[in-house]
C-alpha cells in the first residue's frame, strides 16, 4: 500500500491520476461521479443492487505492485513510484468495489474499444425509432450513441422482431423490441416496491421481458420502472405520445399526497403539466414516488375547477366576493366566526390563516379547527398521515394540538348545533368531506377559500377560487419535520387569485380595514412569499434563523424536539421511523380511512 | 486647400439642338421594341421554378397515400420563428398502420410567421415535410393563413419514397425472425 488512508473507513484511489478518499465498499462508478469522471452504464443504478449486465462500465483497473514473497511494494526505478499492475482485460465499474490503493483509467483505447463494441451490440437489435420513441432527449442509449457508436451498422441481418405494445398493468405499456434487458425494472420491483412480477423469459436474443402469468404490474410504484428505464422500453401510458421532453420546462415541487413530502418535478410546457416525476433526495424519497402522486397533476384541468368567485352560488367580481365577504364579517357578532384551517395548505398560508383567526377575535382570536386526513400507510413513500403540512400548522401556532383524526370537525360542529358560531372561513378544506351535514352548512355563512367545486362550494354564502400547489410558491414541512419549497410550475386559471393574496385581504377587512375602501384591502404587505417570510421569521420561534431563499432544494430540517411527545399517525416510511406511540384513537381512525 | 477654377467648356451646336442625343435614345427603344421579352406576362404564364427551391411547407404522402409525419416535433423545435405548432397522436388499433404508432393529431403552420428557411424539411427524419413549389399565398384573414393538417396535405400531395421503412418494418413484424 502506498499511501494510508486518512480514516479507516475511507479508501484512496486514484483515477485517471486524481486520488480521491471514498468510503469502504463505493464502487467505482460512484467514486468517478465524485472526480467528475463520467462512466456510462445502463444497468447500474445507485438505489439498486449490482447486476452487471449490460457491460457498458468496463474499465481498466490495476493493483499496487508488491513481492509475492515479502510483501515489499515494487518500486518502478524509472518513476521512483510503486509500480501499478494491470489488469489485462477490463473489469466492471459498477460491480468493482474500491480497495486501498487502486488505480483506475477510463479514457485508455481499451476502455474506448470496450464501451464502442458494447454499443455495437445493444444496437445490433435496438430499432431505430428514435422519432416516435418518448425516451428520445432522455435516453441514455441515444447519449451514449453520440458519444460511440459507430454511425452506421455493420448488421445487414433483419433485426429482431418482439412484441411492441404489452401492456404489463394499467400505467405501464412495455415495447419490448427496445429493450436493452438491463434488468433494472425487474431489480426495482423485486427490492423497493417488494412486488416481484416483472422478469425475463426465453434466452440470448429472443430474451423478453414479460410480466408473470397471471400477474400484473399495479402496484402503485409501477411508474418508477418508467423513470429507471434507460431506453424507451418502459413507457408511461399517461405520457406516451403526448409531448417531446425537450419542450416541457422542469420545475421543483413538492408531492402534496402525504406527510413524506416526496421531492418532484413538474413537467410542464406553455401553461399546462405533461407528468410529474421524482427528484432525487436521499434523505426523504429516495429517487422514487407514487403512481397516484403522479397524477395529482390532473387536478389542475378538471372540470369542476372553480375559475369565477361565487356569491351564492352567482359568479361575480372578485371585488364583489370581497365586498359580500365583507359584508358577513362585518355583520357578524364578535366571537362567532370560526376558521377552519388546512393541512394541505403551505407553512404561509397558514401563517396568515393565524394571522386571520387574530384579526377576527377581540382577544383570543376565532376558534381554529384544522381538518386532518388519515389513510393507510403502505411503508414507504405514502403514509398514514395524508397531509402533507400538518406540521406546518403545529410550527406557525395556528393549532397548538394534533387535530383529532377521527371526526375532525365534531367540536366545529356541536358549536354550530348550539348557535356559537355564525360564520365558518374554511382555508380549502370541503366542510362536508370533513363531516359537517347539510343542515348545519345551512345553518352558517360560510366563505370558502377553494379550488375545486364541491357541496361546501355550493353550500358557501362566499366562494373565492384559489390555486393549487401546481401554481403558487411556498413551503410544506413533511414527518420528518423537514422544511421542502415548492415553486410555481404553471400560471393559475384566470378568475383564481392566489391563496396569499386572498387570506391578506380577509385580514384587512377582518382587522384595519375592516368597511374600509376596496383599494385598502390589497394593502397589505404580506401577500408575497419572500416578503412574507421577513414576519414569518421574526414571529415562528422556529423559523427565526431561515429565509426562504436560503431552504436548500433538499430541505432544511428543524427542531422536532417541541413536537416529539405529540401522537402523529404515522407508520414507518422509507426514512422515517415514527418516534411516538400512535394513540388508541388514532388506531381507531386508520382503520376507517378518511383520505 | 487651394480652389480651382474649372472653366466650363461652351456647348458645341449639337449640343445644343439635343437631335443626337433624341436619335440616340430612340435607337435604345426600338432595340428594346424589337429584342426578346426579359420580364414574364405573370400571372398568365408562371415561372419556372429551380430545382431546390423552397416555396410553402407542406406535408407529404408516399405513393401509397400513407400519411409520413410521425409527430416526432423536430421541425417544431427547430423552427426558428416557432411558426410551427404539433399535437402529437397515437395511431389507432385496427387502422393497419398501428406498427406506426405515431401520428400528428393535428398540425399547424403559422405561414405569418414562416420564414420559408427550410430547415424544417432539412431536419425532417421521416422525409414528411417539403419546402415544394407554391410561392403565390395569401388570404383574406389571419386564421386562413394558418395552415392546418388537412391544408399542409392538399399543398403537398405524394412525393416519391425510395425507403418504404414502415412498410418493411411491418413486413419483418409479420416475417421475420420472430419466435
Amino acid at each position: 500500500m502506498s499511501q494510508t488512508a486518512p480514516s479507516p473507513d475511507l479508501v484512496t484511489v486514484n483515477i485517471d491520476g486524481q486520488e480521491i478518499a471514498v468510503p469502504k465498499g463505493t464502487n467505482v462508478i460512484e467514486a468517478a461521479r465524485k472526480l467528475a469522471v463520467d462512466i456510462p452504464h445502463y444497468c447500474y443504478h445507485e438505489k439498486l443492487s449490482v447486476a452487471g449486465n449490460c457491460r457498458m462500465c468496463l474499465i481498466e483497473m490495476g493493483m499496487p505492485a508488491v513481492d509475492p514473497a515479502t510483501k515489499a511494494p515494487i518500486i518502478d526505478e524509472a518513476t521512483g513510484k510503486q509500480k501499478v499492475n494491470w489488469i489485462p482485460k477490463p473489469v466492471i465499474g459498477c460491480g468493482t468495489n474500491v480497495s486501498p490503493g487502486m488505480h483506475i483509467r477510463t479514457t485508455t483505447p481499451m476502455v474506448k474499444d470496450a464501451r464502442e463494441s458494447v454499443m455495437e451490440f445493444l444496437l445490433i437489435n435496438h430499432p431505430l425509432d428514435c422519432p416516435i420513441c418518448d425516451q428520445a432527449g432522455e435516453c441514455k442509449l441515444q447519449e451514449q450513441a453520440t458519444g460511440y457508436g459507430r454511425g452506421y451498422s455493420r448488421y445487414i441481418e433483419p433485426k429482431n422482431v418482439k412484441p411492441k405494445r404489452t401492456v404489463l398493468g394499467p400505467r405501464v405499456t412495455l415495447d419490448d423490441e427496445r429493450c436493452i434487458l438491463c434488468s433494472r425494472c425487474i431489480r426495482f420491483s423485486r427490492e423497493i416496491a417488494k412486488d416481484d412480477v416483472l422478469g425475463f423469459t426465453e434466452r440470448g436474443s429472443y430474451s423478453t421481458l414479460t410480466c408473470f402469468p397471471g400477474r400484473e404490474l399495479a402496484n402503485n410504484y409501477s411508474l418508477n420502472t418508467v423513470d429507471i428505464c434507460p431506453v424507451g422500453a418502459l413507457t408511461s401510458t399517461d405520457f406516451r405520445f403526448k409531448m417531446r421532453v425537450w419542450f416541457l420546462k422542469q420545475t421543483n415541487s413538492i408531492c402534496t399526497e402525504s406527510s413524506v413530502g416526496a421531492n418532484t418535478v413538474v413537467w410542464s410546457r406553455e401553461g399546462t403539466i405533461y407528468r410529474i416525476t421524482p427528484r432525487q433526495n436521499d434523505a426523504v424519497n429516495d429517487t422514487w414516488m407514487t403512481d397516484s402522486g403522479r397524477m395529482l397533476y390532473k387536478e389542475v384541468q378538471a372540470e369542476n375547477r372553480l375559475t369565477r368567485p361565487l356569491v351564492r352560488g352567482v359568479a361575480v367580481t372578485a371585488d364583489a366576493a370581497l365586498d359580500a365577504a365583507t359584508e358577513l364579517l362585518r355583520s357578524a357578532q364578535p366571537g362567532t366566526v370560526a376558521i377552519v384551517g388546512s393541512g394541505r395548505s403551505s407553512v404561509e398560508e397558514q401563517f396568515l390563516t393565524r394571522k386571520l383567526a387574530e384579526a377576527l377575535g377581540d382577544k383570543v382570536g376565532a376558534p381554529v379547527s384544522v381538518v386532518s386526513r388519515v389513510g393507510e400507510g403502505d411503508g414507504l413513500l405514502l403514509s398514514a398521515d395524508r397531509n402533507p403540512n400538518l406540521r406546518g400548522a403545529l410550527i406557525t401556532g395556528l393549532i397548538e394540538a394534533l387535530p383529532p383524526t377521527y371526526a375532525p370537525l365534531a367540536a366545529l360542529a356541536a358549536a354550530i348545533e348550539a348557535g356559537e358560531v355564525k360564520t365558518v372561513i374554511s382555508v380549502g378544506e370541503d366542510l362536508a368531506e370533513a363531516g359537517l351535514s347539510a343542515e348545519q352548512l345551512a345553518k352558517v355563512s360560510v366563505i370558502y377559500l377553494s379550488t375545486h367545486a364541491n357541496a361546501t362550494s355550493q353550500a358557501a354564502a362566499v366562494v373565492l377560487p384559489t390555486l393549487t400547489v401546481f401554481e403558487k410558491s411556498g413551503s410544506f414541512v413533511n414527518q420528518q419535520f423537514r422544511i421542502q419549497k415548492f415553486a410555481q410550475a404553471v400560471p393559475g386559471p384566470a378568475g383564481a387569485a392566489d391563496d396569499l393574496a386572498t387570506l391578506s385581504a380577509l385580514i384587512a377587512i377582518a382587522g384595519g380595514g375592516r368597511g374600509g375602501p376596496v383599494s385598502d384591502r390589497n394593502a397589505v404587505p404580506n401577500g408575497r412569499v419572500e416578503t412574507l417570510w421577513k414576519a414569518l421569521a421574526a414571529e415562528v420561534p422556529a423559523f427565526a434563523n431561515v429565509t426562504y431563499q436560503e431552504i436548500p432544494d433538499d430541505g432544511l430540517l428543524l427542531d422536532a424536539t417541541p413536537y416529539a411527545s405529540l401522537p402523529f399517525v404515522e407508520g414507518e416510511t422509507l426514512h422515517h421511523k415514527p418516534t411516538t406511540p400512535i394513540s388508541p384513537l388514532n388506531e381507531r381512525a386508520t382503520t376507517s380511512t378518511a383520505a | 486647400m487651394a480652389i480651382l477654377p474649372v472653366e466650363r467648356r461652351p456647348l458645341t451646336l449639337s449640343e445644343r439642338s439635343y437631335l443626337p442625343q433624341i436619335a440616340r435614345g430612340l435607337k435604345t427603344t426600338l432595340k428594346h421594341i424589337f429584342a426578346p421579352n426579359e420580364t414574364m406576362e405573370y400571372p398568365e404564364v408562371q415561372p419556372e421554378i429551380p430545382p431546390g427551391y423552397r416555396g410553402v411547407p407542406t406535408l407529404v404522402t408516399d405513393p401509397h397515400g400513407r400519411e409520413k409525419c410521425v409527430s416526432c416535433q423536430l421541425c417544431e423545435f427547430v423552427c426558428p420563428p416557432k411558426a410551427i405548432r404539433i399535437t402529437p397522436g397515437s395511431v389507432p388499433e385496427g387502422s393497419g398502420r398501428e406498427h406506426i404508432e405515431k401520428a400528428p393529431e393535428e398540425f399547424k403552420i403559422d405561414m405569418l410567421r414562416c420564414i420559408y428557411c427550410g430547415l424544417c424539411q432539412e431536419v425532417c427524419p421521416e422525409e414528411a415535410i417539403f419546402l415544394q413549389n407554391q410561392f403565390s399565398l395569401n388570404g383574406l384573414t389571419r386564421e386562413e393563413m394558418v395552415h392546418d393538417k388537412k391544408r399542409l396535405y392538399e399543398l403537398g400531395g405524394s412525393l416519391p419514397d425510395r425507403h418504404f421503412k414502415w412498410d418493411k418494418k411491418k413486413a419483418a413484424a409479420e416475417h421475420g425472425n420472430a419466435h
